[in-house]
């Protein structure tokens, strides 16, 4: 079952103007339900206009986008409902908040939709958990959060209607290390856990090979291809092509093949690079799971106390 | 996605009306509005098309462009059209039913009113909103002006806050169509219900519009204190205007149209102008 | 050689709200920045890293501690006005949001604004301006409308602007976190050449670990406090600190990292993946034969 469909998709932004290039050139593209699929291309390679045909705020000057299969133009009226159905979170979503509090504002989504009293109130706690916002923010002025809980308190006003998929544009952006590991490990949990599909826009490789189980890289208002996260970036030259780095540990891959330790041209997380050449050596696997969060836990003691910067 | 915004009116181009000091041209317009309105004489107001006809011609702007600068006249020409039309009186009655007289005098004295606010509107659009940058204006005003600063008039600060809100306004309008797309992404609607609920859906745009404005305030005024600015105290500019002969030269031309409108009024008077 | 920036102790609290009390966001900060040096801070959000950079432009006044930048001490408020504009003068910033620093809207007299404000000559601020456009290979754009211009260009387009000011230490406070990575390279390499070859002293602010492991010097932050300092080989030789600060460390560095938990010798400052394959290809052999060895007794 496809959770989004495309299929011959074009779009053109002030169609009338002359000159005017299209943004999205005859896309077809199908994203399985319940995974995580990444979108990658340069800036103006078409993806931010992609992520606008799915969730409705654009309408494909030919063609059709299907949601569970169902056009979501067939009856332009209802247009709001789909925008609920297909959740999207801006870059820079912190930028969006208004509310009193944070639970107003994470509560004003399904409030357009018509929720009220205890399913409203379970939904916002149910989001804020997904999103890492623990109850004592519930009650503070979104304005009061640091970058990062703001970040995350928008995508749990996001989260907070159901989404059947969840498309993010460039969540971690701005983020240190730390925020974009909680941020996107949020959004992992939550897919796997509600069987959302989750379509996340970046670009960063590192945080694609991390979180994706598929890619989809765009380049010049087209598909250039789209395939399990390993396929892609094991096509570094391609990639490089269209202006696009690997991560650093899959080029020391391809370095140790020309060196005769041929470890396969598919690694792109370093787990995955010792892990194969610990069997290279015939040594037993060691498991590294955590260990960077366990450090930060270790390390909060100090951390903690930073506070806030202004 | 970035959108195509144009500053003011600003039509591109290279002609000599173009690259007129803006100062000069600011002198120039002025002159221009005077001598429209000494014109009395059909035959200086036929000097006076004809120039400006010239003038558009020499721009190379569209005809079409200087239209639409007159449609947002377009009542006020109408207006005093008919107020001309219907209550001007004269010796040469045409038309009479009831209460309405209409003379000769007065049909002529509204086409050549008319007339006039036309050429008004063209000649600021020829010299000052269509071949200039609201930014070169926004320069040659605070250069102008320059003489009100003894009189402790802030000219530099306004021209500075007009600059800036030059430079912002694209920027804030694209933010608002993001905070819009957002919201709208959540659900929002802005487009049904009563007055008081699309007011009411406008909270969730303007309270972020208002956050981020102020923010880049804050972060700009940060900035330009980082780069030394403190005031117009002490400041040079990199442009400062230099007006060459062919700005004074074209001046002169005005000044002599002028003078050929108070001849022609003066020798050969043809259904004059009251008012 | 004199520091260009020289911090001692200096501590900084905001007000905060009732429940928390003030939030103590530097807590005994010292360093020095030698004039030439390309220095990097790294710290996850909040920790006390774009406070500094407050104090370091002068917006902000510490708690306590001193600061001299430029060879003025500016350490309070009352600061003589003279003094904060002479080491303005000087030191320049480059901010975050490409979007929030430039004044004017066409590019080559945003450029000239700070040249302006000195009272430089017209005919000197042309100069000064061109050079600093062909410095950052904007020329094309002088006459561009800087609100169509990617936010790397305009990156550029304020770098370009210290520059005509003839500056001789540059901040960038987290100049590239808000480019793609194409913009985050144009503006690495000039920052990088504007070191390098026109000796000017960088102090880069970031949060991106391959930004910092260009700098000479890396310092730390976390909690208020310089956490380490180093060499980039020091600072990443140590990724359990890194980790521990909310940071990481380049993935050549993991992957050695993780190694050598299994065993094998790799070094963990190896930032080049040609290196760091080298390296580890030679832990591999070393590891088949000893393996070998051990098979054939």
């Amino acid at each position: 079952m496809n959770a989004v469909e495309l299929d011959h998709v074009s779009f053109t932004y002030s169609r009338n103007m002359p000159g005017a290039v299209p943004a999205l050139d005859d896309v077809s593209l199908s994203v399985k339900s319940g995974g995580i699929t990444g979108l990658i291309g340069h800036t103006g390679s078409g993806k931010s206009t992609l992520v606008q045909l799915l969730n409705g705020l654009l309408k494909p000057d030919s063609g059709t986008v299907l949601l569970d299969g169902h056009d979501i133009w067939a009856e332009p009226k209802k247009i709001r409902e789909i925008r609920f159905k297909a959740g999207l979170v801006m870059q820079y979503p912190e930028y969006q908040l208004f509310a009193e509090t944070v639970a107003e504002d994470i509560a004003f989504g399904p409030k357009n939709m018509g929720i009220g009293g205890e399913e409203l109130d379970a939904r916002v706690k149910e989001a804020a958990r997904f999103a890492g916002i623990g109850e004592e923010l519930l009650g503070k002025s979104p304005f009061d959060l640091s970058g990062g809980q703001k970040r995350r308190a928008a995508l749990a006003g996001v989260i907070a209607m159901n989404p059947k998929i969840l498309i993010l544009d460039e969540p971690a952006a701005g983020l240190d290390p730390a925020g974009r590991r909680d941020i996107l490990g949020g959004v992992k949990r939550f897919s796997r856990e509600s069987g959302t599909t989750v379509i996340i826009v970046s670009h960063s490789m590192e945080d694609m090979a991390m979180y994706c189980d598929d890619v989809i890289v765009m380049a010049r208002a087209k598909i250039l291809m789209h395939r399990p996260t390993a396929e892609v970036f094991s096509e570094a030259e391609q990639l490089a092509s269209v202006g696009l780095d690997v991560p650093l540990v899959t080029r020391v891959a391809a370095a140790l093949g020309e060196l005769g330790v041929d470890i396969g041209r598919d690694v792109y997380t370093v787990d995955y690079a010792v892990g194969k050449i610990l069997e290279h050596i015939g040594a037993a696997p060691v498991n590294f799971e955590n260990v960077k969060d366990a450090a930060g836990k270790n390390g909060t003691g100090a951390a903690g106390k930073a506070g806030a910067e202004h | 996605m970035r959108s195509d915004i144009t500053f003011g009116q600003y039509v591109e181009g290279d002609s000599l009306i173009h690259r007129l000091d803006p100062r000069v041209k600011i002198l120039i317009s002025l002159v221009f509005i005077v001598v429209i309105f000494l014109a009395r004489s059909l035959t200086a107001f036929v000097l006076l098309t004809a120039a400006a006809v010239v003038f558009v011609l020499m721009t190379k702007i569209p005809p079409r462009l200087i239209l639409k600068a007159m449609k947002p006249l377009m009542f006020i020409i109408v207006f005093t059209a008919v107020i001309n039309i219907f209550f001007m009186p004269g010796d040469h009655l045409i038309f009479e039913f009831h209460f309405i007289r209409i003379y000769r005098e007065g049909i002529v004295n509204a086409c050549l009113i008319v007339l006039r606010i036309m050429l008004l509107i063209v000649a600021t659009s020829v010299f000052l909103t269509y071949t200039t940058t609201p930014l070169a204006l926004t320069d040659a005003l605070e250069q102008l002006l320059n003489p009100l600063k003894k009189l402790r008039v802030p000219v530099h600060e306004f021209s500075m806050m007009m600059t800036i809100a030059l430079r912002f306004i694209p920027t804030l309008i694209d933010e608002t169509r993001k905070i819009i797309n957002a919201q709208t992404a959540r659900g929002a609607d802005f487009t049904t219900g009563s007055l008081i609920q699309r007011g009411r859906a406008l909270i969730p745009i303007l309270i972020p519009l208002f956050i981020s404005a102020f923010r880049r305030a804050d972060e700009l005024a940060t900035a330009m204190e980082c780069r030394c600015y403190t005031g117009g105290e002490g400041r040079t500019r990199m442009n400062s205007l230099k007006s060459e002969p062919k700005d004074w030269a074209f001046f002169c031309l005005i000044l002599a149209l002028g003078a050929g409108v108070v001849l022609l009024n003066r020798f050969f008077p043809l259904l004059n102008v009251t008012i | 050689m004199n520091p260009i920036i020289k911090a001692e102790n200096l501590t900084f609290s905001y007000p905060g709200d009732e429940e928390t009390g003030p939030v103590r966001a530097l807590d005994g900060v010292s360093f020095e920045i030698p004039e030439g040096s390309f220095t990097a801070i790294l710290g996850h959000n909040g920790s006390g890293k774009s406070t500094l950079a407050k104090l370091l432009c002068m917006v902000n006044f510490p708690d306590s501690g001193r600061l001299w930048v430029a060879g003025r001490e500016i350490t309070a408020e009352d600061a003589a006005e003279e003094d904060i504009l002479a080491a303005r003068r000087d030191v320049g910033m480059v901010f975050q949001n490409p979007d929030n620093q430039i004044v004017a809207t066409i590019v080559e007299e945003d450029v000239a604004f700070g040249c302006e404000n000195l009272g430089l000559p017209p005919a000197e601020i042309r100069r000064r301006v061109d050079e600093a456009l062909a410095d950052v290979g904007m020329t094309e754009f002088a006459r561009r409308q800087t609100y169509n211009l990617s936010g790397g260009q305009k990156q550029r387009v304020a770098i370009a602007g210290t520059i005509a000011m003839d500056r001789r230490c540059v901040i960038f406070d987290e100049s590239t976190a808000m480019l793609d990575p194409v913009g985050r390279r144009e503006v690495m390499e000039i920052i990088e050449r504007l070191n390098r070859k026109e000796g000017v002293t960088v102090l880069l602010i970031t949060h991106h670990m391959n930004e910092a492991a260009l700098a000479d010097r890396i310092l730390v932050m976390n909690g208020g406090k310089i956490y380490l300092e180093g060499t980039p080989e020091e600072v990443f030789g140590r990724p359990e600190a890194m980790w521990a600060a909310g940071l990481d460390v380049p993935q050549t560095t993991e992957l050695a990292y993780k190694l050598q938990k299994a065993c094998l010798d790799v070094p963990l400052t190896l930032f080049d993946p040609a290196s760091c394959a080298k390296a580890v290809a030679d832990a591999v052999t070393r590891a088949k034969a000893g393996a070998g060895k051990e098979a054939r007794r």
